[in-house]
């Protein structure tokens, strides 16, 4: 490889409560990677993706972000978490939540300069979100605030992109927008996208990594059906590029 | 009411109310959107071992309380941050304890006989200058703290794990959110009272969350609100002779009610902008 990893993690197992969720995870993500990260429900993948942000600590072994700690690569990492309604309530417009990404800790009377605003207004317009900005975040559907976090990711200029579930409450065309978008961040950014759709996916993605307690990474755009198979542990069937897989009726029963 | 002013007492009253609404304002505001307010119950009524500590040892009751409820405040911050599941739980049982370990150490004073009533329920009309002048110097402490740590408190109270992405020390923020609300359950027993702290630190958020646009909005609103709740209950209290800590919160409570109905009449005006989302252009 020519240019020095943006992501390694090394040895690293992490439990929650007394259960593996991890186990000796290794994964090594280059510069300008679209990876996908799937698996099934419970598998980890959120738990990873967390691993990596620095939200979580792993039980033993290393993740280097840019071959620093998450924690000192901030920074460098824009963050879209999943749309999952909360907070619907706050009182924030848009503008406010956006420029949230200019966040850099640690207190100060006047937090938000002139470069941040301007900065914030040309994320928004990049997701076309401007002409909202003075609403509150409450008041938009689940598609426009993913959107929002969107541009609040874009807003601190990150040089990794994590994105847990993007589309999870868009409809079929906004996801289709959304995925171009992203392709044409990925030539800049290196992103790392936690999903179910592989449908969409599987035209922009350039590698993927399976999560089930253990993670198997292919350096494709491919699923193949030995990572399925050791995925999801059953046998599956390709039916097509880019469809995930159907479950053979042999497995099904209980 | 006016003539009620000439009275030094009732000067006092007003002032302290004053300065009460302000902090419960601003801390209710964080309790409010943070949904943390069983753990501010939980505070506030655990202060009552401090109060019994304070006269068990012969301190004074203001120093048992502040330290009493940091200590309790420190703890219930650090249980939640823990164990998110059961922390309700472990939080309901030190605000038992802390309140058993007040009656009983007032028990086990000697020649005890101080008002339980006043810390319970608060007595805004007997409040010393000297209070007042602490009062002022709490408020002004959490006034600067809040103001500096804005944007912080902010991102934390809105989104916690991306606060932390962004490299904001939001286990910090909490502690310190958690040491703010033992700072004003401090303050507000001498207005209402330990068992009615909760309604101003809620009540006003609660109204104003729905037509403020930011936190600081929220903030000014609720202060507002307070401001008017605690004039208003005093001027019943002073006028019909009833206890003034219990005629501030149902004053409070009433326009709670109509601030419930007043939205059940008006439906949310939501919804409005509907589908008129336009698309994302790759591209640009």
């Amino acid at each position: 490889m020519v240019s020095s990893p943006v992501i390694e993690v090394h040895g690293l197992w992490f439990s929650f409560n007394g259960n593996p969720v991890l186990e000796d995870v290794n994964l090594t993500i280059h510069p300008r990677d679209f990876l996908a990260v799937i698996g099934p429900n419970g598998g980890g993948k959120t738990t990873l993706l967390k691993l990596m942000l620095g939200l979580l600590e792993p039980d033993r072994g290393t993740v280097r972000v840019f071959g620093h700690s998450p924690r000192e690569a901030a920074g460098s990492i824009g963050y879209v978490p999943q749309e999952i309604g909360i907070n619907k309530g706050f009182p924030i417009s848009v503008r406010d939540v956006v420029l949230m990404g200019r966040m850099r800790g640690g207190g100060g009377w006047r937090r938000f300069s002139g470069p941040d605003k301007i900065a914030a207004r040309q994320a928004l317009e990049r997701v076309e979100m401007w002409e909202y900005r003075k609403r509150r975040i409450g008041e938009l559907s689940g598609g426009q605030r993913q959107r929002v976090f969107m541009a609040r990711a874009l807003v601190g200029e990150p040089k990794i992109l994590f994105l847990d579930e993007p589309t999870a409450s868009v409809d079929q065309k906004g996801q289709t927008d959304f995925y171009a978008l992203l392709k044409e961040l990925n030539e800049n950014v290196t992103v790392i996208v936690v999903s179910h759709d592989l449908m969409v996916l599987s035209s922009y993605i350039k590698s993927v990594a399976c999560v089930s307690q253990q993670v198997f990474f292919h350096d494709a755009p491919e699923i193949t059906k030995d990572m399925l198979e050791m995925a999801y542990h059953c046998p599956v069937e390709l039916i097509a590029h880019g469809v995930p897989h159907r479950v053979l009726p042999k497995h099904s029963g209980e | 009411m006016l003539e009620a002013l000439q009275f030094e007492f009732m000067r006092n009253a007003l002032l302290a109310g004053l300065l009460a609404s302000i902090m419960c304002g601003v801390i209710g505001t964080f309790v409010v959107v943070n949904r943390i307010v069983f753990i501010s119950g939980g505070i506030a009524h655990a202060a009552y071992g401090g109060i019994g500590l304070a006269f068990f040892f012969g301190f004074s009751y203001l120093m048992g309380i502040l330290g009493f409820s940091l200590l309790v405040a420190a703890i219930m911050a650090a249980v939640s941050l823990k164990t998110r599941q059961r922390a309700d739980t472990i939080i309901g049982v030190l605000w038992a304890v802390g309140m058993a370990l007040g009656v009983i150490l007032l028990d086990l004073t000697p020649g005890y006989n101080v008002d339980l009533m006043s810390y319970l329920f608060g007595s805004i009309l007997t409040v010393p200058t000297s209070d007042l002048w602490l009062m002022l110097i709490i408020d002004g402490l959490v006034v600067l703290t809040v103001s500096y740590f804005y944007h912080d408190l902010v991102s934390l109270s809105y989104d916690e794990e991306f606060a932390q992405v962004r490299g904001v020390p939001t286990k910090i923020l909490y502690f310190l959110l958690m040491a703010m609300i033992a700072l004003s359950v401090v303050m507000v027993i001498q207005v209402v009272g330990l068992i009615l702290v909760i309604a101003l630190l809620t009540i006003p958020p609660y109204i104003s969350e729905k037509f403020s646009g930011s936190l600081l909005e929220m903030m000014f609103y609720s202060v507002m609100l307070n401001v008017f709740f605690t004039t208003v209950g005093l001027w019943f209290s002073y006028t019909f002779n009833l206890t003034s800590g219990a005629s501030i919160i149902m004053v409070a409570a009433t326009c709670f009610f109509i601030s419930i109905l007043l939205e059940r009449l008006w439906p949310k005006r939501r919804r409005r902008l509907g589908n008129s989302i336009p698309p994302i252009r790759a591209g640009k």
